[in-house]
């Protein structure tokens, strides 16, 4: 079942995220950002250092409570209620929980658990937040293991792993939740050079399967050639958009060119 | 001298009774830690202002006057409940005083030891739990507890060496624990030497013991550390 990528119904959007705003105190990181992810959609976010991708991504999933939003996943919105403070509040906990096991979040410094195995990191979501029986949860795991390329790892604890194989054990993870929608946080910044690739290629694979995903990338290669839409963030707004042909070649903003002189090498 | 005169048989039986108030008072104060860690780390500012004068005085008591005033109070306590409920008179059983105290002050460098080592523990590893939909609990008891027992552990094993010796308090509120019945058999057959160090013997040998466990332990929930 992990195998194939869920079948778009071409309906409701796999995510909608509308006007997502959110402050610090009184620094103002994300200033109405709003997104549309369709099924096998591959949404690159581009932007420099501070510009809000991280923290619209945490938005999306609830790892950060918006100020102002609405955040729809495969057509169910996130209830959210004013905290009393300006902000606002999830409802209802386990609607989150319910939503989260839909968005799949693959992290810079993977945040796989230590002090479990490869494998038991990625059955242990499922097996403890789906209630997927143990042994379907395995024999799935290690065909997830099996095609990301890590499968003679499955008993190794991360610390006795690359990063690369770390982060290729985290998409494992990632899709073992069968996800509606997959969040990368800049999954290859923190890897060495020669590591890039081999995570990089996986991402591919997985778009090209037809998956739903939103990257947040410093790849400028990979956004342009594997993205269906490209998004450049800059101090909370969307400052380009549209598909990545257009967006590298129109350069609209002053801001995006000066964001490519510095990147593209 | 190492006639012990037939008295031997009573300092083992103190034995008995000593590592049945330290592993007692082991379970309690590694309840009252972890509960006081996380009050500590808590965003409630009453559970963690609570958490901190608890602390606080347990560092600042020595722990043979807490002992006493745990044992008197909690007679003084015990006997106006009776009175209020009409109870007859109930002694305070001197295992139990003895017991509750020494896990109530080892509760407090529990407290300690789990608040560092659950801060030792990636943020990212707990948001992770989060993010795949785990709930509070789920993540604290499948992600946090589990990640933190290798930080803990060495500061968790002093806690324990020095709880096991502390025990040797409950001897002056008249429980026959090792230390007790080694000086009464000492006395008898006047021979206090060589029962008190009969007694020290026996604690090192629950402390060796102990670091066999420990080493042990530490190295199982070291395996994803370590390099194999
Ligand atoms: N929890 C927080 N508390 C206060 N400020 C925060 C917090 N998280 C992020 N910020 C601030 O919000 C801004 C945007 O941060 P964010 O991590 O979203 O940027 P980013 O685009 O992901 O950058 P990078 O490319 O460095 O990862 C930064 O100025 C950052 O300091
Ligand atoms: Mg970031």
């Amino acid at each position: 079942m992990a195998e194939t990528a869920p079948a778009s119904n071409g309906a409701q959007p796999a995510l909608v995220a509308e006007d997502i705003h959110k402050s610090f105190g009184d620094l103002e990181v994300l200033k109405g950002v709003s997104i549309t992810a369709h099924e096998g959609d591959v949404i690159a976010v581009l932007g420099s250092s501070g510009s809000g991708k991280s923290t619209f991504l945490r938005c999306v999933n609830l790892l950060e409570t918006p100020n102002a939003g609405t955040i729809t996943v495969s057509g169910e919105t996130i209830r959210l209620k004013p905290d009393g403070r300006g902000g606002l509040a999830a409802e209802d906990p386990r609607q989150i929980q319910r939503i989260r096991t839909r968005l799949a979040m693959v992290f810079q410094g993977f945040n796989l658990w230590s002090h479990m195995t490869a494998l038991e990191n990625v059955i242990e979501a499922p097996v403890h937040v789906l209630k997927v029986p143990k042994a379907e949860a395995v024999e799935r795991a290690e065909a997830i293991l099996e095609k990301v390329g890590v499968y003679e790892h499955r008993s190794y604890y991360p610390a006795h792993m690359s990063g690369g194989q770390q982060q290729r054990v985290a998409i494992a993870r990632a899709l073992a939740m069968e996800p509606a929608v997959m969040l990368f946080d800049e999954p290859t910044s923190a890897l060495d050079p020669e590591l890039v690739g081999e995570v990089l290629r996986v991402i591919r694979k997985l778009a090209e399967e037809g998956r739903t995903m939103i990257v947040v990338t410093h790849e400028m290669g990979f956004a342009r050639e594997v993205s269906s839409e490209t998004i450049f963030l800059h101090q909370g707004r969307i400052e380009e958009q549209g598909p990545p042909q257009q967006v590298f070649q129109t350069q609209r903003s002053d801001r995006f060119r000066q964001f490519l002189a510095g990147n593209l090498k | 001298m190492f006639d012990l005169q037939g008295y031997g048989e009573l300092v083992l039986k103190g034995f008995g009774l000593t590592v049945a108030v330290a592993l007692l008072s082991l379970a309690i104060s590694t309840l009252l830690g972890m509960i006081g860690a996380v009050a500590k780390l808590s965003k409630s500012r009453v559970a963690r202002t609570i958490a901190g004068v608890y602390t606080t005085i347990i560092r600042g008591v020595p722990d043979l006057v807490l002992m006493l005033l745990i044992f008197f109070g909690g007679q003084m306590l015990v006997n106006d409940i009776g009175d209020w409920m009409g109870w007859e008179y109930i002694d305070i059983s001197p295992f139990i005083a003895g017991t509750l105290t020494i896990g109530f002050i080892f509760g407090a460098y529990m407290t300690e030891t789990f608040r560092g080592a659950i801060l030792a523990v990636p943020r990212g590893e707990i948001e992770a739990g989060h993010a795949y939909g785990m709930t509070g609990p789920q993540t604290f008891f499948r992600i946090t507890l589990p990640a933190m027992v290798r930080h803990a552990l060495p500061s968790f094993g002093n806690n324990w060496l020095v709880l096991a010796k502390t025990t040797a308090l409950v001897s002056v509120i008249g429980l026959h624990d090792m230390v007790y019945n080694a000086g009464a058999a000492g006395f008898t057959v006047k021979k206090p030497f060589t029962f008190y160090l009969l007694a020290a013997g026996l604690f090192l040998v629950i402390t060796a013991t102990s670091d066999i466990a420990l080493r042990w332990t530490n190295k199982r929930y070291s395996s994803g550390v370590r390099k194999a």
